[in-house]
């Protein structure tokens, strides 16, 4: 009679071997002994997965809400525009560069401020900026009015196919410099800025590239981050953060009332700008205190 | 003692070096202007074929297996320059005697690498690795060693007293092979030799010393006591050149990038073997190709220059990695034209010693982080992967991009390690961290952030006492509408005595969209009168 392992026993230190009988047999044999029932641990529990370490997010109320950024898995933050995303990337990558890690930003619409970033406390040395480029011609400054005219005319006029032709490209450097990122290991986080890349664009992102980033870095200390519109990894990413922006105070509804224009003081409109931060999904065995934190920004410059 | 490295036929060496397929053939170098070119040199089975030094190339159609080579200078020095790296990486004191021949002084090495005789196999198994086969003699002087290397194949070891009886088996021709420079000369003193009935050194070491000096002089009288190994001198020493330097000349002009890489691939590492026998790294990688210019008189010798330099962040001495860098670098920027010579030099520096720690932060290994940015330039273009470092100026949003050399964080506990301080010190440092890392954490909130717009997006702004309060962005329709927040205007501007000088006006302004408030910032070009949306705040 063939013998095959079904119960797997950690208290004795080696496998319980039993003959091949009915289940019910089995089980009731099992009740009979219950000390031993209870050392006994079934072979389809054995694989736990350790929980994976967590970092500072760098911001208090988010780490609170999350339990921080984890090692080792995908962590999505979706929001719209001027929702506060790029206030936690600045966050997660202050803390990260400031703990003496190695960062990266792959950037897909090349739309980080080195100057902010630098105020912030990105210590910009450690931060590799991988800028994606472009297949039409660009200018940073506005002022050399003749070259940016150029520009504008060669660059802002896109019919919409070559629009989406355009993100796709930048998308399409996105996963191959992440896949050798990856690779190349000893980064502590690597963020994916997906914010500008229209939800469309980004959803044909295939499944099978996330299963491969998160297969990539299980096991590493690497925390992968992603910024997007909208949910886009599904059941690859282990934290789903939904954030919302506001200016404290001004509800939306105000707006439409006004008939004229507000002149506010500049630390009114960005300085009592209040991020809304909901998690959405956990995959981490943890005891969420709450679903919805709030917290304000200020300026760099006022910090 | 001294040591000998003697490479015999060494045009032809220079040559397999390059072309290690070659060893197990007939090979014969060519000297000469076209048509009238002569064998200058050949290895042992072109010799044992009947091929003679001196031969006319149409004398050498007899011979179908027999492969030609042209000489190459360049190929000579790198090989030449690569045995003096060999027999530095044994001793400081080292002699170029001449092509393809170093002495070097082996006193006070015994006790770093063991007996003469084993000093002696691991000389030649080195140059061995370098592609050279040397003919190593180990003798009490100078030129005892130099004679025994010319006359011995392999590995020879001399003790002292005894070179008269090692040395007098060796023909008459060895002697003057080695120590006369002049061919003519040379000849002459051998046909006299010959016209005496002397052929071997043991002949000529047993005429008594006075007749030989009646008859033939001074030179007679060192000649017989070189044969005799009883000639005493210092070594006159060599001072190494501060860049390792490999240089092939090809036959025929290479146009694609695949036979580059492999020709490469043997320059590499044979750079890679002379800088590890001298304990070294590469900090820099300096290439040069020579290519055919493309001229309308199709003149071949017409050639122009192609320069790549790759500058390491930490030394490294990898010469697979080498090649995959210089290969992405010169797939992104291909030379353009036929290829006729390469010249690749590496400047040396100490090699990298790190010592990672178990609490230390993980870091990317340089040599894969290296390779990973090269193939990351491919992908997103030259100047696009980095850092960001800011500029001295008040221009908004001037920055460069840097190579990405990040540092390894030094632990403090490690430091503190080395030094022997107090405990009440410690104490207080610690306490110290603990309210620096309190202050950090302090300081955990969020800092608004600007996600700028590369190229600015032009707008058309509709100003009501002196404040913009509509927006229309002209080729992005979903941004427009009321402005129903502004904040502003911050003016600046600069390098008005320059040809790009800067004005503006800068406004951060709030834009209702749907069910939400986007903030953008809006600036007005002075200038130009220009509305420029420039980034959103999120």
């Amino acid at each position: 009679m063939s013998a095959s392992p079904v119960f797997s026993s950690a208290a004795l230190g080696r496998p319980l071997i039993w003959p091949m009988r009915s289940s019910a047999a089995l089980l009731a044999r099992l009740d009979a002994m219950p000390k031993l029932a209870a050392s006994i641990m079934r072979a389809s529990r054995l694989d736990v997965r350790p929980a994976p370490e967590m970092v500072s997010s760098g911001i208090r109320e988010l780490d609170a809400l999350t339990g921080g950024l984890p090692r080792g898995c995908l962590t999505e933050i979706c929001g719209s525009a001027s929702s506060g995303r790029t206030s936690i990337l600045l966050a997660a990558l202050t803390h990260a560069t400031q703990r003496g890690e190695v960062c990266a930003l792959i950037d897909a619409s090349d739309a980080l401020d080195p100057t902010l970033a630098a105020s912030a406390g990105i210590e910009m040395g450690r931060l590799l900026w991988v800028r994606c480029k472009k297949t039409v011609p660009s200018s940073r400054f506005p002022v050399l009015s003749s070259l940016a005219e150029h520009n504008f005319k060669n660059s802002n006029h896109m019919e919409p196919s070559s629009e989406r032709r355009v993100w796709e490209s930048q998308l399409e450097q996105v996963l191959k410099v992440t896949d050798l990122l990856l690779q190349s290991n000893g980064f502590g986080m690597i963020v994916l800025d997906l914010a500008d890349i229209p939800v469309r664009s980004a959803r044909r992102i295939p499944l099978a590239s996330w299963f491969r980033f998160r297969r990539a870095i299980e096991h590493t200390p690497t925390v992968l981050l992603i910024l997007e519109q909208q949910p886009i990894a599904g059941s690859c990413s282990s934290v789903l953060v939904k954030v919302t922006g506001q200016v404290v105070g001004k509800k939306h509804s105000a707006f439409s009332t006004q008939h004229s224009v507000n002149q506010l003081g500049h630390l009114e409109l960005l300085d009592e700008f209040e991020i809304t931060a909901e998690l959405l999904r956990s995959r981490l065995d943890r005891k969420q205190p709450k679903s919805v934190v709030s917290f304000q920004s200020q300026a760099a410059w006022a910090s | 003692m001294f040591a000998s490295l003697f490479i015999p036929d060494f045009p032809v060496e220079a040559i397999i070096r390059f072309e290690p397929e070659l060893r197990g053939r007939p090979v014969a170098v060519l000297a000469g202007r076209p048509p009238l070119e002569k064998v200058l040199a050949l290895n042992e089975k072109a010799r044992q074929m009947g091929v003679e030094v001196g031969a006319t190339k149409s004398q050498l159609e007899a011979w179908e297996d027999l492969v030609l080579r042209a000489r190459s200078e360049l190929q000579e020095a790198s090989a030449h320059a690569a045995l003096l790296d060999c027999a530095q990486s044994f001793s400081p004191e080292v002699e170029d005697t001449a092509s393809g021949t170093v002495l070097l002084n082996l006193a006070g090495l015994e006790p770093l690498f063991g007996p003469l005789s084993k000093i002696a196999r691991e000389l030649a198994r080195r140059a061995s690795r370098m592609e050279l086969e040397a003919n190593v003699a180990v003798a009490a002087n100078p030129d005892a060693a130099l004679l025994a290397a010319h006359g011995f194949p392999g590995v020879t070891l001399i003790s002292e007293g005894r070179e008269a009886e090692r040395l007098g088996d060796l023909p008459v021709d060895v002697l003057l092979e080695s120590f006369s420079s002049d061919a003519d000369e040379s000849a002459r003193w051998l046909e006299m030799f010959d016209r005496w009935g002397i052929r071997n050194l043991r002949a000529l070491m047993a005429l008594p010393e006075i007749p030989v000096g009646e008859r033939l002089g001074q030179q007679g009288i060192r000649l017989r006591k070189l044969a005799r190994g009883a000639t005493s001198r210092s070594l006159r020493l060599f001072e190494s050149a501060p860049v390792f330097q490999e240089d092939i000349e090809l036959e025929y002009p290479i146009v694609l990038l695949e036979p580059l890489a492999f020709l490469l691939n043997r320059m590499l590492e044979q750079v890679c073997a002379r800088l590890a026998a001298r304990a070294l790294a590469a900090q820099e990688l300096r290439l040069r190709l020579e290519l055919v210019e493309k001229s309308e008189d199709c003149d071949p010798q017409q050639t122009s220059n192609f320069t790549r330099t790759l500058r390491l962040p930490v030394p490294m001495l990898d010469a697979k990695v080498f090649l995959k860098l210089l290969q992405l670098d010169l797939q992104s920027h291909p030379p353009g034209a036929p290829i006729l010579k390469i010249h690749l030099a590496a400047e040396p520096a100490r090699p990298r010693s790190t010592q990672s720690g178990l609490f230390l932060p993980v870091f990317p290994e340089p040599e894969k982080l290296e390779l990973t940015l090269a193939r990351i330039a491919g992908i997103v273009g030259d100047g696009r992967v980095g850092a960001a470092e800011l500029l001295d100026t008040h221009r908004e949003g001037a920055f460069q991009m840097q190579p990405f050399a990040p540092t390894q964080l030094e632990t403090k506990k490690s430091s503190r390690k080395k030094n022997p301080m107090s405990v009440q010190e410690d104490e207080s440092t610690t306490r110290a961290e603990e309210s620096a890392q309190e202050k950090a954490q302090e300081k955990m909130s969020a800092v608004i952030a600007l996600r700028l717009f590369r190229p600015p997006l032009r707008a058309v702004v509709n100003v009501r006492e002196g404040k913009p309060v509509r927006l229309k962005c002209l080729h992005h329709k979903d941004i427009a509408g009321e402005i129903v927040w502004t904040a502003g205007p911050w003016r600046s501007s600069g390098d008005w005595s320059e040809q790009e000088g800067w004005s503006r006006e800068e406004w951060d302004i709030a834009v209702p969209v749907e069910n939400e408030v986007i903030l953008y910032r809006l600036v007005e070009d002075k200038l130009s009168r220009n509305w420029w949306l420039e980034g959103t705040y999120d």
